[in-house]
């Protein structure tokens, strides 16, 4: 018990400041590597601040004493009991053999991605197949408006590379949508799933109606060779910010877990950063396709070198996704 | 029914020690979330400004960069600033806030991404409505974000005390006599009363002569209800003397 508490504080503010001192510096160097004495200083300061909060419980204090020694000791304790290690390198191996992991580690949440994205394409296709007017209400965007023999006509014809000049900056803002898209594909899940199914779903129903559209007309080939040199990587991005967002949707609900929400979220954390960032790194490759290969045509670029550029491409993920990082 | 807001979070440790973290509240983090809005659009100006040098080389690249770098600066700022500065953005380390886990524990990298991932969702439909609403439901006044990522935020305490021997002098501390009372008025009086008390006491100077009596009736009538100290100890002393030596005595000065 204290029983003079101006000569406590006067005793106890040298180990305080110390600790704060020592406290700052962690905070201004994040880095700093601190010796064996170094560790042993901090733990000392932070189980004799620690005490200190014991004893001002049982006696009363200034309004502002115990909240300040409060704050040294929850500072302090985030670095006592932190035992992972802050390394300051990053191990690119570990880091890319992470992606891959955390999909097959979850690959129910992307079959479903997967399943609700064709459940919506064979929406699309039977609408469009069964209303052609429909068109305007399921894609409502001026490239998709024109009949397809006009576009491929005009596309086929040109003379000139109706994308000179500004290629890089189409190619980034293509990149930047569709990292958006899924991003807000994976934030979706905290609404239990149910913005992810309605994102998937729709952004199938897109798709199926323009391959209703295209193949109805007889331009299957044309839009193969459209769609697949940045759709093989483009359409699986997706999909995988759908998968990210049904994990987190499970980790929420919770279904048959004994664990508490907050376990199963911290459990699921790291997997969802790797997915999320393996669909941005696919997106900058399927955003720099986009604009540099698939707008192009026969006769500039052979279908068929389009088509298998994609299948290709398809392949190459397949297998990564399949086989990096096993045992 | 919504769980009550609750101003601080209560960590024990496994050495048995009990202590409580004050959560910041939603108006302080918005205006920490507006000061980091306008770091971000400096950065948006400075970026566009930078890249009119490349445009002299290629006009297409220099926007491909622009809308690129700007498109990077807004999705990773927080992420980067809340990693290496242990919680703090710009906006955030301005109003003392810092983000920390739920556990109290240093926070981990897969928590800042998924906590600022999550800004996607907190930001719909538009100036962080959902955000703030499920901030305000919250018991911890967590985000989206922060519930997914198991994060809380913080409003930091540092130790500011009132200067009392310039705010409050006097000769002699009749209450101060009596350690076993002082100690008692210490752990009955309200912190926010205390507050309230000093500031009196600083502006003291400033008050009309009527209000200045009134308001020190007042502060005197409640520290007097929390300790009776002894007649000897409080005879002769006004309403405003009784309450600059109980806020001494409170200080242990």
């Amino acid at each position: 018990m204290i029983l003079d508490l101006p000569r406590f504080v006067a005793a106890e503010r040298a180990y305080w400041n110390e600790l704060q001192a020592l406290l700052e510096r962690l905070r201004q160097e994040p880095n700093w590597r601190m010796s064996i004495a170094e560790i042993e200083r901090l733990h000392y300061l932070y189980e004799r601040c620690s005490a200190d909060l014991v004893r001002l419980d049982t006696f009363a204090t200034g309004p502002q004493l115990r909240a300040y020694v409060e704050s040294l000791v929850s500072r302090a304790y985030a670095e006592i009991h932190e035992t992972r290690a802050r390394s300051g390198k990053i191990h690119w191996g570990a880091f890319i053999a992470a992606f891959p992991r955390a999909f097959r580690r979850h690959l129910g949440a992307f079959r479903l991605a997967a399943g609700l994205t064709l459940l919506g394409c064979a929406f699309g296709w039977f609408a469009i197949r069964a209303d052609p007017d429909a068109k305007a209400v399921l894609m409502p965007f001026p490239a998709l408006m024109q009949s397809p023999a006009k576009r491929v006509a005009e596309e086929e014809g040109m003379k000139t590379d109706p994308l000179h000049g500004h290629k890089a900056s189409f190619s980034a803002q293509l990149m930047t949508h569709n990292i958006q898209v899924t991003v807000m594909t994976l934030a979706a899940g905290m609404t239990w799933g149910v913005g992810t199914i309605v994102l998937l779903f729709y952004n199938g129903v897109i798709l199926g109606a323009v391959a209703a559209d295209y193949v109805g007309a007889g331009y299957g080939q044309f839009l193969a060779g459209w769609l697949l040199p940045h759709g093989a990587i483009e359409i699986p991005a997706i999909l995988l910010g759908g998968q990210a967002g049904f994990v987190l949707a499970g980790a929420l609900i919770g279904w048959g877990e004994r664990t508490s929400r907050t376990d199963r979220l911290r459990v699921i954390a790291p997997d969802l950063l790797a997915i999320a960032l393996g669909a941005a790194g696919l997106l900058i490759w399927a955003g720099i396709v986009e604009a540099f290969v698939s707008q192009y045509h026969q006769p500039v670029l052979p279908y068929s070198l389009k088509i298998a550029f994609g299948v290709l491409e398809m392949a190459a993920l397949s297998i990564f996704l399949a086989r990096v990082g096993r045992a | 029914m919504t769980p009550a807001r609750a101003s601080a979070l209560r960590i024990e440790t496994p050495e048995g020690v009990v202590f409580s973290l004050r959560l910041a509240s939603p108006v302080l983090r918005a205006l920490a979330w507006g000061v980091d809005g306008l770091v971000l659009a400096a950065a948006a100006t400075a970026i566009e400004k930078s890249v009119r040098v490349l445009a002299v080389v290629s006009s297409d690249w220099a926007s491909a960069l622009a809308v690129f770098l700007y498109f990077a600066a807004s999705l990773v700022y927080a992420m980067i600033f809340e990693w290496y500065w242990r919680g703090q953005t710009l906006g955030k380390r301005m109003f003392g806030l810092r983000v920390v886990d739920a556990q109290g524990l240093r926070l981990r990298p897969a928590q800042v991404v998924l906590r600022n991932l999550l800004r996607a969702i907190d930001f719909l439909p538009g100036a962080y409505l959902v955000g703030v609403i499920a901030c305000l439901l919250s018991r911890k006044g967590q985000r989206l974000g922060d519930l997914a990522a198991n994060t809380v935020v913080l409003r930091e305490t540092t130790l500011v005390e009132p200067d009392v021997e310039h705010i409050a002098p006097v000769k002699y501390n009749s209450l101060a006599a009596f350690p076993h009372l002082a100690a008692r008025l210490r752990s009955r009086a309200d912190p926010e009363a205390v507050r309230i008390a000093v500031t009196a006491l600083a502006r003291r100077d400033g008050y009309e002569p009527p209000a200045r009596v009134e308001l020190f009736g007042e502060l005197a009538l409640y520290f007097r209800a929390l300790v009776t100290f002894p007649e000897e100890a409080v005879e002769g002393l006004t309403d405003e003397q009784y309450v600059r030596s109980a806020v001494r005595a409170i200080y242990g000065k």
